[in-house]
């Protein structure tokens, strides 16, 4: 078991008090499992994936802990947590490709990196350059400024530089938003192949397009309002959901051949409940057609079936 | 209604503008009342800078826009207002479009004050509501808030209801939805379809090829600033005659299907990627910049 979640909880300190962001979720990666992230805006899936390598600020961790490979990750001490980022814990950020320093050559800015974490340039260089061509990049990479590459080719950089002590967890924020499709299939595969050699053990793939996560991964965990909704394979996921949430989201999908005179898709009326102070119960319910009086009390994350969990009293039941 | 004829956009680039980007070369093409006709580009392909100067934001370096007949570069001051009446545009960040120091009521009072001075203030509410009535909004959970309030597909709703105060006749709906959830985002989009059925013109600008699937009578597909394929939707995504188009459709992550490893991706040759290849007839109402076409 490589990355083990219990009961983990972060929330943001603002003057009208705390908003619940991240509100109890228990779940586990498994060596060599692309788990998907998925969940519209809000719903705490970057929240989780930042608590899990660096918190912010405001974030602050209220309960629940973290094992990685068997270890416990000090979430809370950012010194402590030093010594697994980058070896143990890598990310791949969000703007990827605004994350590099737009004043220093890219072999100079991975030099001072490694270097910050006691690793010798020298030595890695050959597998560096190994992973680059790998991708597709050669060496001449390496002496040229960000604003040189194009954006495909500054995500590769990214990807590799983040891979390269061969993380246990590798945290990919919506790594393939900004990019065109092309570009898009290309990185998600490339990911697969890194965990295919091993560079990562266990990856989290977070993103609100569930189509291109049926693409890449293995399972996807959804979530809502700071809760999880439901997971189990991607395939099960996309083709057979069983959250009442899960279903409506992809229904909400436009897929290339659904046209809007044959077939006209509808989203879910309402919006996610506020998260400063979020209704007891499920948080789901006021938008949910199936809710009914036992949805005031909160539904517990649990196994529908052989590696699926569902939060949902209809689920659960059945 | 709409038409862009032989539209190019030269940028001056680098320092002191010595250099000259090509953004938008030779593009034609035409929009019925009540046409929904999608542009679809990768980032950089120009898609934006058409729509930019549909609305007069950017000017043409050659070619003409007219509607309606007359030139949309020649209007001069009272016939661009009336322009802008009739043709409006809606952007990506709804965030954007809105002053965030003030209400947002204060977007639509400008429509008030600036172009239908003569109602008088209850005949303003009655049509106020009316048109946040066909964007289905509840005026209660809208008006007197600010734009942090509400969320960005109320936002781009409200955007639309400020349009329908004037005479649109055509919309350019830039990226509309793409900073929108997938809850809400499609709603937004079956909006675009009412409009359509009230005789508005689109011109639906994405890079996302389902969305222009789902919602668009005619596509154009845009690549550095060319269109290398146009026509009916259904010909387009069901019979891709460009390879770049087919590489994008073989691109696009399905729900059902997953990517064939084994599949032949089409990538489009140099004497495509010359750009100089002429539009040539491929079937009714389908056109691909192709060499040896016949």
């Amino acid at each position: 078991m490589s990355l083990a979640v219990d009961d983990l909880r972060v929330y943001y300190r603002t003057l009208r008090g705390d908003v619940r962001a991240l509100d109890g979720v228990t779940f586990t990666v498994a060596d060599g499992e692309i788990m998907g992230l998925a969940g519209e805006s809000g719903c705490g899936k970057t929240t989780l994936g930042k608590s899990l390598i660096r918190l912010d600020g405001r974030m602050r961790v209220i309960g629940g802990t973290v094992h990685l490979d068997g270890t416990e990750l000090p979430l809370s001490d950012d010194g402590a947590m030093n010594a697994f980022r980058f070896r143990e814990v890598s990310i791949v950020p969000q703007y990827a490709m605004s994350a590099m320093n737009p004043i220093r050559k890219i072999g100079r800015m991975i030099s001072e990196l490694l270097d910050s974490r006691d690793v010798s340039y020298d030595e890695t260089l050959p597998e560096l350059s190994r992973r680059l061509a790998l991708v597709g990049l050669d060496d001449a990479v390496l002496d040229r400024y960000p604003i040189e590459l194009s954006g495909g080719m500054k995500q590769r950089v990214v990807m590799v530089l983040s891979t390269l002590m061969n993380p246990s967890l590798l945290i990919a924020d919506e790594l393939t938003s900004a990019l065109d499709v092309s570009t898009q299939k290309a990185v998600a595969e490339m990911l697969v192949e890194f965990r295919d050699r091993k560079f990562v053990k266990s990856t989290i793939v977070i993103t609100h397009d569930l189509s291109i996560l049926y693409q890449m991964a293995d399972t996807i965990l959804v979530m809502y309002a700071g809760k999880l909704v439901e997971k189990a394979s991607a395939a099960q996921i996309t083709q057979d959901p069983k959250h009442p949430y899960t279903q409506l989201l992809l229904g909400s999908l436009p897929e290339v051949g659904v046209r809007f005179a044959e077939r006209r898709l509808s989203g879910i009326p309402g919006r996610p409940p506020s998260l400063l102070n979020p209704p007891t119960g499920c948080r789901f319910r006021a938008r949910c057609p199936l809710a009914f009086e036992k949805c005031a009390e909160e539904p517990p994350f649990v196994e529908i079936g052989p590696n699926r969990h569902a939060a949902c009293w209809k689920v659960g039941a059945a | 209604m709409l038409e862009v004829s032989g539209v190019t956009k030269i940028f001056k680039t680098g320092m002191f503008g010595r250099e000259l980007t090509t953004a938008v070369s030779d593009v034609s093409f035409a929009v019925q009342p009540g046409e929904v006709i999608s542009l679809i580009g990768e980032s950089g392909s120009g898609k934006t800078t058409v729509g930019r100067m549909i609305l007069r934001l950017t000017e043409p370096t050659a070619g003409a826009i007219t509607f309606d007949g007359h030139d949309v570069a020649s209007l001069g001051r009272r016939e661009l207002r009336r322009y802008y009446a009739h043709v409006q545009g809606v952007f990506q960040d709804p965030f954007s479009s809105y002053n965030p120091v003030f209400k947002v009521d204060r977007v639509l009072g400008m429509i008030h004050s600036s172009y239908l001075r003569d109602l008088s203030a209850s005949e303003w509410k009655t049509k106020l509501q009316k048109s946040l009535e066909a964007v289905s909004l509840e005026p209660a959970d809208v008006l007197g808030k600010y734009p942090h309030q509400l969320s960005g597909g109320q936002l781009q709703r409200l955007m639309i209801a400020r349009a329908l105060l004037l005479e649109l006749q055509f919309l350019v709906a830039d990226e509309i939805i793409s900073m929108l959830d997938a809850s809400t985002r499609i709603d937004v989009l079956n909006l675009l379809g009412d409009l359509k059925a009230r005789g508005v013109g689109i011109l639906f600008i994405t890079h996302d090829l389902s969305l222009g699937n789902y919602i668009s009578d005619r596509t154009l597909i845009l690549r550095r600033g060319r269109v290398v394929e146009m026509g009916a939707t259904e010909k387009v995504y069901g019979n891709p005659a460009h390879p770049y188009t087919q590489m994008l459709l073989t691109s696009v992550p399905h729900l059902t299907e997953r990517w064939d490893p084994t599949a032949q991706v089409p990538t489009p040759t140099p004497a495509d990627e010359d750009g100089d290849a002429p539009l040539v007839k491929v079937a009714d109402d389908h056109f691909a910049a192709i060499r040896g076409a016949t």
